[in-house]
């Protein structure tokens, strides 16, 4: 603790004097500074909590209100919704837009409610005010039904029907829905596998078949013999497609057979088929336990699953699986050289002039804008290697670029180039905390300089590097700008790792956690459907960049103690 | 570890004796050693030379924007004889540059072959025992329209056209004359024009000729729907006559049937209005070279600009640009853009680039000259020889020309002309784009028709730039510096442990997440409370010191509770509690002072534009992104410096912040000062903050309430779509290679800056 009597820098309680005194010993300013970081440290914080709040609340089953909502000189409506937040807004603005509210009253607070069921009513969303919205319940038997198109659907269930005529209505619809649920949830996923797996595989095959045709009629080899060849190969892959389709109409029969009617708040009813249905359940019947099952079940279901209806709903598997894999190949290919300049630069090279201006050069090349390195890429990998590299290889799937466009290759080589910079400097700066003294046994007991570098220097730096790869890996995990150049896209078909042959498909473009917080948060038609989203997306990528940051943090931290140790 | 082998020699001293024994297995080590030696340096250097490429590739893609024209000649061959007799009316070229075919006033067209001259058919567009042909008119270059006056005073539309045919991979090109508009004539005038215009559109033709009596007759004709929906006839619609001051020599009107131009043989224009055909208006008349007259004035391509003919002086003729150019009060005037000063003589002819707005110019003394009006660039400049030229021609892709010169020679040049829209002039300085009201920046890269004139000003974008960085560090210094300054000098360490990695820590935050935020919750937030915002900023700076003197208030007991140097931790309340205080008044005062709606009182009271994606948030985003770098190298710049410095201060009587003021930051001043110089290139290169947080529209304006576009936005936005190769995509090449100088000349200046501190440092 502080003893308050030795107060040589005691600003802060330089209790006794006047407010002029006080004033002219500059603590006033001292206290501005203070401020600075107060603001600063707020900012920081508020900033995280605001992201990890949107982003975790999101998936909580949140009550469904029933409701009557009371316009003035209109008659009430029946409203079935979802409460969101609300803000206090002037009744000045609300008159401009065109709400008949009392001037009198010079605020009003307006609430994003959701209301769903967007093919029925045109939006999910809507402002209303919340003072007109009266008689608020919430009756257990409201369902909330996820669809695979058309967003959430809002009502009460009032029958399950199989192949149109009604099985089961009432309090018994509910246990009946389930069961077909699961049901059809099973015969869903049973399409899903044959289309983009087994489908998928054969068309794959397929496509291979005619580029591998394309080659020989390129090089003028395609002779009666291969043809002939290729002509078995592809009946056989159209027999296999013919069957997987039998299968596929066969379960596409069985899986239309039910449906589910559902009341809305208008009082109209809705038919939906059940293979529709993602997910059904009753928010405000469900017990704290419920919910929270129900919690993790969607943050799983957001980790695990491809994005549905434009990447508003659904997960983001394909976004987690392109970043993790597009930071892997960047460290494979960063790695190496980063290493490696560093070795020449601080071992071998004379340390003169030329090396300083190299280094304050590398130094830097870190601060130039990573839009630089996207435009860079793009001209320089993308079109001019990967240009050439399709015409010497590629010949025969040319117009169509493989290499020749943005990809998954391209897009790490670009981020590589991009976090060389850290890797050096880091590098570097753990061969230079080696304490001479250590080489210097090395060398006298007889080792050569790579054998000193190999077996003592390189492993007491391995932490540097290790910090300095982890830096690149936090850097680039984040990094847009250039991506969108070299090739992240919206909405990948496939994944740039699959069952075929060969497995890791270097040329294909890629989804990316970043990118799909810009698109889904700037480019979507449905801005307030998809914005949880997006804050759950941001919340993930700050996680996992910020754990890096303090894995890289501590790995310093721990190395500087090792070396401490060794100097004494 | 290292077994050293058993034929050790006993005086190890001796080298040449240890290589001479040394054993297979040591040999071998030593070999790796020297490999790894060599395999270290190629590597790394490989890896610095390939860093460094990325600034020479940027030069390489850039570079050919600034090259010259490249004109080779292909030699020159007579005229065949049928052709030479007759002054030409019309030479122009095919697609492929490989048929041409010349006009004679006789009115037979001749196809030849362009690289040999052969002749590969005439096509008699007057037949035989018609009336003779008496003007002339190009109506169109790209569809290859032109017409033909007959001494009758009619007029004759006729088409030079292509088809291709292939047989068995080879390609001919068959040409033809066609008639859109059938084989007959169209009556103009009861007898010979002097000078004939044409302009055709979707249904309609209208014609201009010169009629004596200082008259020009103009006629407009309709087509007719057919009775089985085919165009049918066309059939006149209506007529006037203008009365000219002069008889003019040639007359000019634009695709849009808008606008009338006289020449006379005086030096004077006229320009008239002939929009409504029933009440033509003259609007201006111009004395362009007084007593000189004025023959020769053609459209450049999209119809706009005319460039004239005009004789100079000094026997250097010269082409000036002129178009029509909307006043404050919605008439217009003919307005003299630009002039291009010809290398000798004075204009034979002239031609233009079909899809740009390029043109080429023959002169009496022999020479040729490639220009390009937008940029004012003269692009290349040669002699045909010593003779007059007569006529020029350029190919529809403006890679071939032909000039035809007074000995009846026709000379052959390939044309490699890829950027001539980029001068220095163009990218950073004022330029008068085709209907605009004034010289203007302007950056709008785009457009769907090929009319278009491409503005490629990089001005707004960098002026963009410097805004979104101004802004930025607007906000983020006084936080950033006075942060660092408390944490380093007056901070507790346990304290200083835990804030110095949080803040630092945000540098590595996706600037992707703080453009979301900063676009889909601030700005709409700010919106909504934008009387908020300011007074947050009116009584924070009060509140802070005032809750500082009421802190030293407060009995000693309770103070002491606190430690020294936590003076952060007790003002997060005060922050706090003023900055709900501040937001919870903003709807109250923007009730009562702003009617409501704070944005619509700038934008009707003040005048002043909302956007709702402004300046403010990205300022205040963009701010945030820089703070952590700023802090950072400021902070570490303050705290080393060395202690006794400042304990050498306090010891002689003076307070902290005296210490601080005097000694500590002018030690410390060039390691701020690089903090500063990095946080600003930081600022100056973001790319996501400014892409989602502004509207990311290029126009020059400081306002706080406007957005902006910057360099790297533009590059994001538009490479994607921009053509390989092309004008637009070096141009996005050049912004990212202003952009990599900017930030390394800003960065180098920073480390060079830090790295003296550092040796200054050592010596105290």
């Amino acid at each position: 603790m502080n003893h308050p009597d030795t107060t040589a820098v005691d600003i802060n309680r330089r209790g006794a004097g006047s407010f002029g005194e006080w004033y002219a010993s500059g603590a006033p300013w001292v206290w501005f500074t203070g401020g600075a970081v107060a603001i600063s440290a707020i900012l920081v914080v508020g900033l995280l909590l605001l992201i990890a709040v949107r982003g975790l609340g999101h998936f909580w089953p949140a009550p469904v209100t029933v409701a009557q909502y009371a316009e003035p000189g209109q008659p009430a409506r029946p409203l079935i919704a979802q409460l969101g937040a609300t803000e206090t807004v002037s009744a000045a603005r609300l008159e401009s837009a065109g709400i008949p509210v009392d001037t009198d009253q010079p605020f009003y607070d307006r609430r994003l409610v959701k209301v769903a069921n967007r093919d029925v009513y045109g939006s999910d969303f809507r402002y209303l005010l919340d003072q007109w919205i009266v008689e608020r319940s919430f009756p257990a038997d409201i369902s909330v039904f996820e669809r695979l198109e058309w967003g959430d659907l809002f009502g009460t269930l009032v029958s399950v029907s199989e192949a149109g005529n009604r099985v089961a209505s009432g309090d018994s619809a509910w246990a009946a829905f389930e069961q077909r649920h699961d049901r059809a949830r099973d015969l869903y996923a049973q399409i899903e596998h044959i289309q983009d797996g087994e489908i998928g595989k054969v068309n794959y095959a397929l496509e291979q078949l005619r580029l591998q045709q394309r080659r020989y009629e390129l090089n003028d080899a395609f002779t009666a013999a291969r043809k002939a060849e290729m002509a078995e190969k592809r009946t056989e892959l159209d027999a296999r497609y013919a069957e997987l389709q039998a299968e596929l109409n066969e379960l596409q029969e069985r899986i239309e057979r039910d449906s589910i009617t559902v009341r809305v708040q208008t009082g109209e009813t809705v038919t939906v088929p059940l293979e529709e249905v993602v997910r059904g359940y009753q928010p405000n019947a469900m017990g704290l336990g419920e919910k929270i099952g129900f919690y993790f079940a969607k943050i799983w279901e957001f980790v695990s699953e491809e994005p549905r209806e434009a990447n508003t709903e659904g997960g983001i598997f394909p976004a987690i699986f392109g970043t993790v894999l597009m930071v892997l190949l960047m460290s494979v290919l960063v790695t190496p050289f980063g290493v490696v300049a560093a070795l020449y630069m601080r071992e071998y090279a004379k340390q003169g002039v030329i090396t300083r201006t190299i280094r304050i050069a590398v130094n830097n090349l870190a601060g130039v804008p990573s839009i630089v390195y996207g435009v860079f890429g793009l001209g320089f990998f993308v079109y001019a290697i990967g240009g050439s590299i399709d015409q010497l290889f590629y010949a025969e799937s040319l117009p169509a670029p493989t290499f020749g466009t943005g990809g998954i290759f391209w897009a790490s080589l670009t981020l590589a180039i991009l976090t060389l910079p850290v890797v050096i400097v880091a590098t570097e700066e753990g061969l230079a905390r080696i304490p001479r003294s250590i080489r210097e046994a090395s060398l006298a007991l007889g080792a050569t300089k790579a054998e000193t570098l190999w077996k003592v220097v390189l492993p007491m730096s391995s932490p540097a590097m290790m910090t300095g790869l982890i830096l690149a890996i936090a850097r680039a995990a984040g990094e847009v700008a250039p991506l969108m150049l070299v090739g992240v896209v919206k909405l990948a078909p496939s994944l740039p790792m699959d069952g075929n042959f060969p497995f890791l498909h270097l040329d294909r473009k890629f989804m990316h956690l970043g990118f799909h917080i810009y698109d889904v948060g700037f480019q979507s038609p449905n801005v307030e459907a998809a914005r949880p989203l997006v804050y759950a997306t941001a919340l993930l990528l700050v996680l996992v960049i910020v754990l890096l940051n303090l894995a890289a943090v501590r790995i310093r931290n721990r190395l500087r103690e090792r070396y401490r140790a060794l100097e004494h | 570890m290292t077994a050293v082998s058993s034929t050790k020699p006993s005086n190890a001293s001796d080298r040449h004796a240890l290589l001479g024994v040394m054993d297979a297995r040591t040999r071998w080590r030593y070999l790796k050693d020297r490999f790894a030696r060599w395999g270290v340096a190629v590597g790394g250097l490989g890896v610095i030379v390939a860093i460094m490429l990325i600034f020479f590739y940027l030069a390489y893609v850039v570079l050919p924007l600034f090259a010259p024209a490249k004109v080779t000649s292909h030699g020159s061959y007579a005229l065949q004889p049928a052709m030479a007799a007759q002054q030409p009316w019309l030479l122009a070229m095919e697609e492929q540059a490989e048929i041409g075919v010349r006009l004679g006033s006789d009115g037979q067209a001749h196809f030849f072959d362009v690289a040999t001259g052969a002749l590969r058919e005439t096509v008699p567009v007057i037949a035989d025992g018609e009336p003779p042909a008496v003007a002339f008119d190009i109506i169109d270059r790209a569809s290859g329209r032109f017409a033909i006056a007959l001494a009758d005073g009619s007029v004759r539309i006729a088409e030079h056209s292509y088809r291709s045919e292939f047989t068995d991979g080879v390609r001919t090109i068959i040409p033809g004359i066609a008639y859109p508009y059938g084989e007959g004539s169209l009556a103009l005038a009861d007898g010979p024009v002097d000078a004939l215009e044409v302009r055709t559109a979707e249904e309609s033709v209208l014609l201009a000729g010169v009629l004596p009596g200082n008259q020009v007759r103009i006629a407009r004709f309709v087509q007719e729907v057919g009775l089985f929906g085919g165009a049918g006839e066309l059939e006149a619609d209506a007529q006037t006559t203008l009365n000219l001051e002069f008889a003019p020599t040639t007359i000019r009107i634009d695709p849009q049937q808008a606008w009338l131009y006289a020449l006379s043989a005086d030096g004077r224009l006229a320009f008239w209005s002939i929009r409504d055909l029933d009440n033509p208006q003259r609007i201006d008349l111009i004395t362009v070279a007084e007593g000189e007259s004025l023959r020769q004035a053609t459209f450049l391509n999209g119809g706009i600009s005319l460039m004239l003919a005009e004789p100079g002086s000094g026997e250097r003729g010269l082409i000036s640009q002129w178009f029509p150019v909307r006043n404050d009060d919605n008439s217009y005037r003919l307005q003299r853009v630009r002039d291009f000063k010809l290398p000798a003589g004075t204009v034979t002819d002239v031609d233009i680039e079909q899809r740009r707005r390029g043109f080429v110019v023959g002169t009496d003394s022999g020479k040729v000259a490639l220009y390009y009006a937008t940029s004012k660039r003269r692009l290349a400049n040669f002699d045909v020889g010593d003779v007059a030229v007569r006529s020029v021609a350029l190919a529809p892709r403006a890679d071939t020309m032909l000039v035809e010169t007074a000995d009846g020679q026709l000379h052959r040049y390939d044309i490699h002309n890829e950027h001539p829209e980029i001068s220095m002039g163009a990218l950073w300085g004022k330029v008068w784009y085709e209907s605009y009201p004034e010289p203007d920046y302007v950056w709008q890269s785009s457009s769907a028709t090929n009319d278009f004139e491409p503005k490629f000003s990089l001005t707004p974008l960098s002026f963009g730039t410097m805004k979104a960085a101004f802004y930025a560090m607007l906000f983020a210094l006084p936080l950033a510096i006075f942060g660092a300054i408390y944490t380093a000098y007056f901070m507790s360490p346990q304290l200083r442990q835990l804030i110095k990695p949080t803040i630092e820590i945000m540098e590595a935050l996706p600037t992707v997440i703080l453009g979301f935020l900063a676009g889909l919750f601030l700005a709409p937030y700010l919106e909504l409370n934008m009387p908020g915002a300011f007074l947050l900023l009116l009584l924070l700076p009060p509140a802070i010191p005032l809750a500082g003197f009421l802190w030293t208030r407060l009995p000693p007991n309770m103070r002491y509770l606190v430690p020294d140097g936590w003076a952060p931790v007790l003002l997060i309340p005060v922050v706090i509690a003023v900055a709900v205080l501040a937001f919870s008044l903003s709807n109250p005062v923007e009730a009562a002072l702003f009617g409501g709606s704070m944005p619509n009182w700038l934008t009707n009271e003040l005048g002043i534009d909302y956007d709702q994606r402004n300046s403010l948030v990205v300022g205040i985003a963009m701010g945030f992104a820089v703070i952590p770098t700023i802090f950072s190298i400021a902070e570490d710049a303050i705290f080393s410096v060395p202690k006794q410095l400042s304990q050498g201060s306090l010891a002689l009587g003076a307070t902290p912040w005296q210490t601080l003021v005097r000694v500590v930051l002018p030690t410390a001043s060039p390691g701020m000062f690089s903090a500063v110089m990095i946080g600003m290139g930081r600022a100056v290169g973001e790319t996501m903050i400014v892409l989602m947080a502004t509207g990311n529209t290029p126009i020059m304006d400081m306002s706080i309430f406007q957005g902006m576009r910057t360099l790297s936005a533009n590059i994001a936005v538009e490479m994607p779509e921009s053509e390989v190769g092309s004008t637009h995509f070096r141009i996005l090449f050049l912004a990212g290679l202003v952009l990599f100088m900017f930030t390394f000349v800003f960065n180098t200046v920073a480390e060079v800056v830090r790295q003296r501190l550092r040796r200054k440092y050592s010596d105290l």
